[in-house]
């Protein structure tokens, strides 16, 4: 099971260590050091590393790693799926996860990693529970703590502990008794240069922000629940209605969490929001080229496309660009060599178009390669993949709720192949 | 008001000052002097000193402060052991306290602190608590188990608190369940004989139940224990899967991957008939696709395992290729993985896009990834025979950009190419010389070298290439430098009369020159052959040679079976087996795939290799059950209508195995290199195991065998056919009757005379219609028969005659271990159908001439045998004489060595060794007056022990 966990920032500092067994030295890490310098990037250090006794998984989010070592046969996702999680209680308790809110609250971290784990096995990671054993930490609280002397430990056993509901802590009263879910759908596409689609899929999420008093048993219906391919569920749900009858029937965790997450793909079509014509050319012998490229909406309803951002992984042997944006403003890296060009919102009458020269490295060869498009947007008010929501009812509470759903579309597709000689 | 303010060091000397903090009077003043403690044991400072300190803050009433010094205790207690028992009295204390958490906290902690004084002090405590009324308690409790012990584990037995644990795995709650077996798989696999985790269908049953509803590390604690379960049949099989199924659909990716390691598992013994089996391999795909939309963490993890899913059972994702497309912010490490999948999943009909996309990737950025989607597309080619041409162009367009490794790259595959189409793709030779300056890494160099020697009569100036390789001859890697030899001895072979000073001039190079023992055997070979014999010279070196396998690269597939069970572990990412890897192995058992048993199943692809390996190999020659995983009924039978004829396949694949250990064992390691290179091939690293031997591709793979009830019956019969009766050779016992067989009844036995094995059959035709084209063939067994020559029926069998055969056996075929080890599980054709029986043999029949062992040897051997392997058995009612059991028992092969009489009895000391090496020692006691006989069996390999029994019993008694 998990035996350490290191906390380590990207100047290679260890600034945290837990270990749930013996204490295994700090210098287990300079495998993942060494690993980390042969990657070059620090995405891309490999998340399963083995060393002569240990092996370490580690994690990279919010530019910390996560490096926790073990010793003996683990399912890795298994620690992967814990590591996260930590990251996200961390999240959860501090607002953000990073090595200043981290080293901030240093002990309520040690004590949530004391509780989270016990001898490698996880104990109480649903964040209801955690919250009751260890309040976390708010301005408010450590001044009153200060006075009256109490505590920010809890020192009853979590209600939720043991119930068959263990997401759920018991007692909870609202005034206002509210229920939302946010539906957040990701379209993931490629596109090739004659605007036909490679390879489209949707991922979509529930997430919910359920504020409802005492043991609420909530069911979700969907108008066309088929359009999901495959769904995870949080663990609230029943499996056996969702399997019989397509409908979520759950007791919720209070507060914020993800209901589920789903996938929309090839059996149903998906229609791309938003299109880009493109002119990209590089001439022969004169170390300059031309950009054009306009970005328009598709057919999406009668809804607004916003935060339209669109980079571009230029050639290497582009020096620099000057363009002009007719919408927007734009940025050139000419370390990295990204284009990144942040449009805003889409008005049909008068369309986004960004085009000028491109200067090459004199004497280098014409570019080979062409440029993949990324283009990144939002859609209020409308779920991409036609996902509606029927109705919510509740059982087993007498009050009337307060509920909201809200649709946003993300988009990220990846136009590719722009030259001719492509996709023949 | 943040904790960072417990960092700040003062000037007077931090240790001091917290040490009075610490001993202040004041409780808030205290807490914060604990904190600071623990802040700075948090980045690795060394605290122990302040020890006593921390303890005397143990007795409160504070929760918080309790936990605190609690964290400190589990840090420090092992570098002070003394001072560690001062808390051991208000651990006890806290075991009794009425709140839960206290009690939890109490009995978890004291666990933890590694130090043998306290353990003691905690049985007491742990006891109790394993048996609290309230849950959280005893699941706390549960896991206690598991650390204590990892410090003393002869404690946790002599305490039986593994059989409270066990008894846990019934508990009312969900949670504690989940501990317990998760403490119990611990234990278990540190001791891996300890039989922990007994599982039967009643605690199968509990396990389910608890999976639906305890937590999501629980459930991958139970998932994991279900994995190591063996149901008994199809149908309880099939129950537990349709109870996992639901888990697929977690949010968790481990209970996800845990969930498709069950199924994989238990599929294996459904029939692919059910409508059940096509229903679950559907369900799969989409969990492993979602998968796919995870953290790059998980992302990676996950392609592993379906990298090995993906060969076990490639229906599962075959429509499923775009997702796996690579995105441009991929990780590095997912980008590869992806790629080795694409390429697994190319087929006829994706293969365009695969390429269009392999194309895209061969002009990305990083160059390992460019190498590999380079190396991918020549894959392709070897692959998908329909898209070579296309493969080879894009190739030549990747040649075309002139950079540098992409330019090796191409080269190294299209040599593949080229072996895998000879006289296809020749012309592009003339564009690959054009690169020839430009190669600079080693395996470039040695597979255009290859390439100049192989095609030497079609390039003109072949001999001015390679003499321009010769003038750096010895900063070459060795690699190289073979290669240069081999090619130019090839150019030399073929246009004698121009290059015979370069001939020279490499062999002189090459022995002389060159302190490579590889090298200069290889030099000397070359010479000798061409001096002696060119024509040979000519045969060996230019030898056609074999065409190189689709898939170069596939894991082998009892090893491949073994992953499967190891889904979602780090074996799965490694793919190797944990005894590979896992340090001190001890905890490592073989794990394999059941065998279905269901109804028919089709054949899995021909191992040509069995890793139990020929007899030569070691004196016991049957193959530990690891290595057997799942070939049970690896019959490589073709199907009825279209299959080549059968009896010649185990011939061929017997003779290829007993090469392949012969060889290596009589040359060693040295000889690696000249195996495959003698031919001329060339040896590079990464393709060195594409060199198949022929039979993998020759031999039928995948057929169904369309029967219905043919395995089913083959399993019936094992228990009662095969009673050996008759002197020595036993009468003809029907083995397959009309009525399973469409009206072919088999009768037959075994026979040994002068040294060989016969297998006498009568084939009854007792249907309408003429029978022919009779084949036959026999599983892998565990002392590797196989028939010697094809099933020969002359005439068609015409309806109710019958036929005589003697079918000739030799011993050289497969082995795998069967249950009864003396069963042999046959294959028949005909021009009607494929029809399956099994038997039992004699165990006599194996018995070889040579079998006596000296007197000398004898003693040794028998004193030297363990005392354990020593079996006794009664062999009853046999009124012959010494003598004239010596005698009967010699007709078959088993010499009497000594006889002594002693206190009125006769002792006779046997000896008879297996055809596969194995010597039997047996000591027979005959008392004149008993009827029975008393037969001691010594054997190395005790397992045969039994069979030999039976053999005398039956040589006796006829």
């Amino acid at each position: 099971m998990i035996h350490s966990l290191f906390l380590i920032n990207c100047s290679g500092d260890i600034f945290l260590e837990k270990h749930w067994k013996s204490v295994v030295s700090q210098s287990v890490c300079d495998y993942f050091f060494e690993a980390q310098e042969k990657a070059i990037d620090v995405e891309n250090v490999p998340p399963v590393i083995s060393t002569p006794h240990h092996y370490l998984i580690s994690i990279y989010r919010d530019k910390i790693f996560f490096v926790s070592v073990i010793q003996t046969e683990v399912p890795p996702l298994f620690v992967i799926e814990f590591l996260h999680r930590v990251a996200d209680t961390f999240q959860d308790y501090f607002g953000e996860c990073s090595e200043t809110a981290i080293k901030d609250n240093v002990v309520i971290v040690y004590e949530l990693l004391e509780e989270m784990l016990d001898n490698g096995f996880p104990l109480a990671t649903e964040s209801n529970i955690l919250k009751e054993l260890i309040k976390p930490p708010t301005i408010l609280r450590s001044v009153v703590n200060s006075i009256t002397g109490s505590s920010n430990v809890g020192d009853t056993l979590p209600t939720g502990q043991l119930s068959n509901i263990p997401w759920r802590r018991a007692g909870v009263k609202y005034t206002n008794n509210e229920a939302y879910f946010d539906v957040i759908e990701e379209i993931d596409a490629i596109i090739d240069k004659s605007g036909s689609t490679v390879f489209a899929e949707i991922q979509g999420v529930i997430d919910s922000c359920i504020k409802l008093s005492g043991m609420p048993d909530l069911s979700l219906s969907f108008m066309n629940p088929r359009l999901l391919d495959d769904v995870s569920f949080h663990p609230c749900i029943r499996f056996k209605r969702w399997e019989s009858e397509r409908v979520l029937s759950f007791i919720p965790p209070d507060g914020n969490f993800r209901l589920i997450s789903y996938r929309v793909s090839s059996q149903n079509l998906v229609a791309i929001p938003v299109y880009v014509k493109h002119m990209i050319s590089f001439k022969e012998n004169t170390s300059s080229g031309r950009f054009d490229v306009t970005i328009g909406p598709k057919q999406n309803m009668g809804k607004t496309v916003e935060g339209v951002v669109m980079t571009v992984h230029m050639p290497k042997a582009v020096l620099n660009m000057n363009l002009t944006a007719t919408q927007g403003s734009y940025t050139f890296d000419p370390v990295t060599k990204v284009l990144t060009w942040d449009v805003g919102k889409i008005t049909p009458q008068k369309l986004p178009n960004l085009k000028g020269i491109v200067n090459l490295q004199s004497g280098a060869p014409k570019p080979e390669e062409n440029p993949s498009l990324n283009i990144q947007f939002k859609i209020q008010q409308l779920a991409i993949s036609g996902l509606k929501v029927n109705r919510l009812d509740m059982y087993g509470e007498k009050y009337k709720p307060f509920k909201g759903s809200s649709f946003v579309s993300d988009g990220e597709q990846e136009p590719k192949s722009l030259s001719s000689q492509n996709f023949t | 008001m943040t904790d960072s303010k417990y960092f700040t060091t003062t000037k007077k000397g931090e240790i001091f000052e917290l040490k009075a903090e610490l001993n202040s009077d004041k409780k808030e003043k205290k807490k914060e002097a604990v904190k600071k403690v623990i802040a700075s044991m948090t980045v690795g400072k060394d605290v122990s000193a302040l020890f006593p300190d921390v303890v005397n803050c143990m007795q409160t009433d504070n929760l918080e402060l309790k936990k605190l010094v609690y964290l400190y205790l589990m840090n420090y207690a092992k570098s002070q052991p003394d001072m560690a028992i001062m808390a051991v009295n208000t651990f006890v204390k806290d075991c009794e306290d009425p709140n839960p958490l206290i009690r939890a906290l109490a009995v978890r902690t004291m666990g933890c602190i590694r130090v043998d004084k306290i353990t003691e002090y905690l049985c007491e405590p742990l006891r109790k608590c394993l048996k609290d009324e309230d849950p959280y308690v005893r699941k706390t409790a549960a896991v206690c188990v598991a650390k204590l012990h990892d410090i003393n584990a002869q404690l946790v037995e002599d305490q039986g608190f593994l059989d409270t644990l066990k008894d846990l795995i019934s508990d009312s709650n969900p949670m504690v369940v989940a501990n317990a077996v998760a403490a119990l798989s611990e234990i278990a696999e540190s001791h891996p004989s300890s039989n922990l985790l007994d599982l039967n269908p009643q605690s199968i049953n509990k396990l389910l139940t608890a999976l639906n509803e305890c937590t999501e590390w629980g459930q991958i604690f139970i998932l994991d224990c279900l994995a190591n379960y063996m149901p008994k049949d199809d149908r309880e099989a099939q129950s537990i899967c349709e109870r996992v199924t639901p888990r697929l659909s977690h949010a968790n990716s481990a209970v996800v991957l845990s969930a498709v390691k069950v199924l994989m598992k238990f599929m294996e013994m459904l029939s692919k008939d059910l409508d059940y089996y096509g229903t679950l391999l559907k369900k799969l795909a989409p969990p492993l696709v979602t998968l796919l939309s995870a953290e790059p963490e998980l992302q990676y993890v996950a392609l592993r395992n379906i990298n090995l899913i993906v060969q076990k059972r490639p229906e599962i994702l075959k429509h499923e290729m775009k997702v796996f497309f690579v995105k441009y912010n991929d990780p590095i490490y997912v980008k590869l993985e992806k790629l080795d999948i694409m390429i697994r999943l190319a087929s006829q009909a994706n293969i365009a896009q695969v390429l269009a996309e392999l194309k895209e990737y061969a002009t990305e950025v990083d160059v390992d990834f460019v190498r590999k989607a380079v190396r991918a597309i020549g894959r392709c080619a070897i692959k998908v025979e329909q898209s070579a041409e296309r493969c080879v162009s894009t190739l030549l367009d990747l040649i075309q950009t002139k950079v540098n490794y992409v330019v090796q790259e191409a080269i190294v595959v299209i040599k593949d190419i080229f072996r895998k189409y000879p006289n296809k793709y020749e012309s592009v030779i003339a564009t690959l010389c054009e690169n020839l300056d430009s190669l600079d890494e080693p395996e470039a160099r040695a597979a255009m070298i290859w390439i100049v020697g192989e095609y030497a009569e079609r390039i003109d100036n072949a001999d001015e290439l390679l003499e321009s390789f010769l003038e750096g001859f010895h900063d070459e890697s060795t690699q190289v430098q073979l290669q240069l030899l081999t090619a130019i001895v090839k150019l030399f072979l073929k246009k004698p009369t121009e290059t015979q000073e370069l001939v020279q001039q490499v062999l002189s190079l090459a022995t002389q020159d060159s302190d490579n023992p590889d090298l200069r055997d290889r030099g000397y070979i070359y010479w000798r052959l061409l001096s002696t014999d060119p024509v040979a010279a000519k045969e060996v070196v230019l030898a056609e040679k074999p065409l190189i396998s689709e898939e170069t690269d596939l894991i082998e597939p009892t090893l491949l079976d073994e992953l499967i069970c190891y889904i979602g572990t780090l074996a799965s990412v490694y793919h190797k087996p944990p005894s590979a890897f896992v340090e001190g192995s001890r905890g490592v058992t073989h794990k394999s795939l059941l065998p279905r048993t269901g109804s028919n199943e089709s054949v899995e692809s021909p191992d040509t290799a069995p890793s139990g390996g020929p007899a030569a190999d070691q004196p016991s020659v049957i193959p530990t059950q690891g290595d057997l995983l799942g070939d049970l009924l690896n019959l490589d039978l073709g199907p009825p209508v279209s299959g080549p004829p059968m009896a010649t396949a185990p011939v061929q694949m017997g003779a290829v195995d007993l090469l392949g250990g012969g060889l290596d064992i009589l040359m060693g390691d040295e000889s690696e290199g000249l195996r495959s290179d003698v031919g001329g091939s060339p040896a590079m690293g990464g393709t060195g195991g594409s060199f198949t031997p022929a039979p993998n591709t020759a031999a039928p793979t995948n057929v169904g065998a369309p029967l219905g009830t043919g395995l089913g019956d083959l399993f019936d019969l094992t228990g009662g056919v095969g009673t050996l009766s008759g002197s020595y050779v036993a009468p003809k016992t029907v083995w397959l009757p009309a009525m399973k067989a469409k009206g072919l009844e088999i009768s037959g036995t075994f026979s040994r005379q002068v040294g060989s094995i016969s297998m006498d059959l009568v084939l009854t035709n007792k249907a309408l219609q003429v029978m022919s084209d009779f084949a036959i063939q026999f599983n892998r067994n565990s002392f590797g028969l196989a028939p010697a020559a094809p099933l020969q029926v002359h005439a068609p069998l015409a309806p109710n005659q019958s036929v005589e055969i003697s079918l000739p056996l030799n011993t050289v075929g497969s082995v795998m271990k069967m249950d009864p080890l003396n069963n042999l599980q046959v294959a028949v054709k005909n021009n009607i159908d494929v029809f399956y029986f099994s038997t039992l043999y004699p165990l006599h029949i194996l018995f070889v001439e040579d079998g006596k062992m000296e007197r000398q040897m004898f003693l040794a051997t028998w004193k030297d045998i363990p005392n354990e392997n020593e079996t006794q058995f009664q062999i009853k009612d046999c009124s012959l004489n010494a003598d004239a059991v010596s005698s009967k028992l010699q007709g078959s092969n088993i010499f009497t060595v000594a006889k002594r009489n002693v206190e009125g009895q006769d002792m006779l000391y046997q000896s008879l060794k297996l055809t596969n090496g194995i010597w039997v020692l047996a000591e027979l006691r005959i008392q004149p007056s008993n009827p029975n006989l008393t037969l001691s069996l010594k054997c190395r390999a005790p397992e045969v022990s039994q069979y030999i029994y039976q053999a005398y019993e039956t040589i006796l008694k006829n």
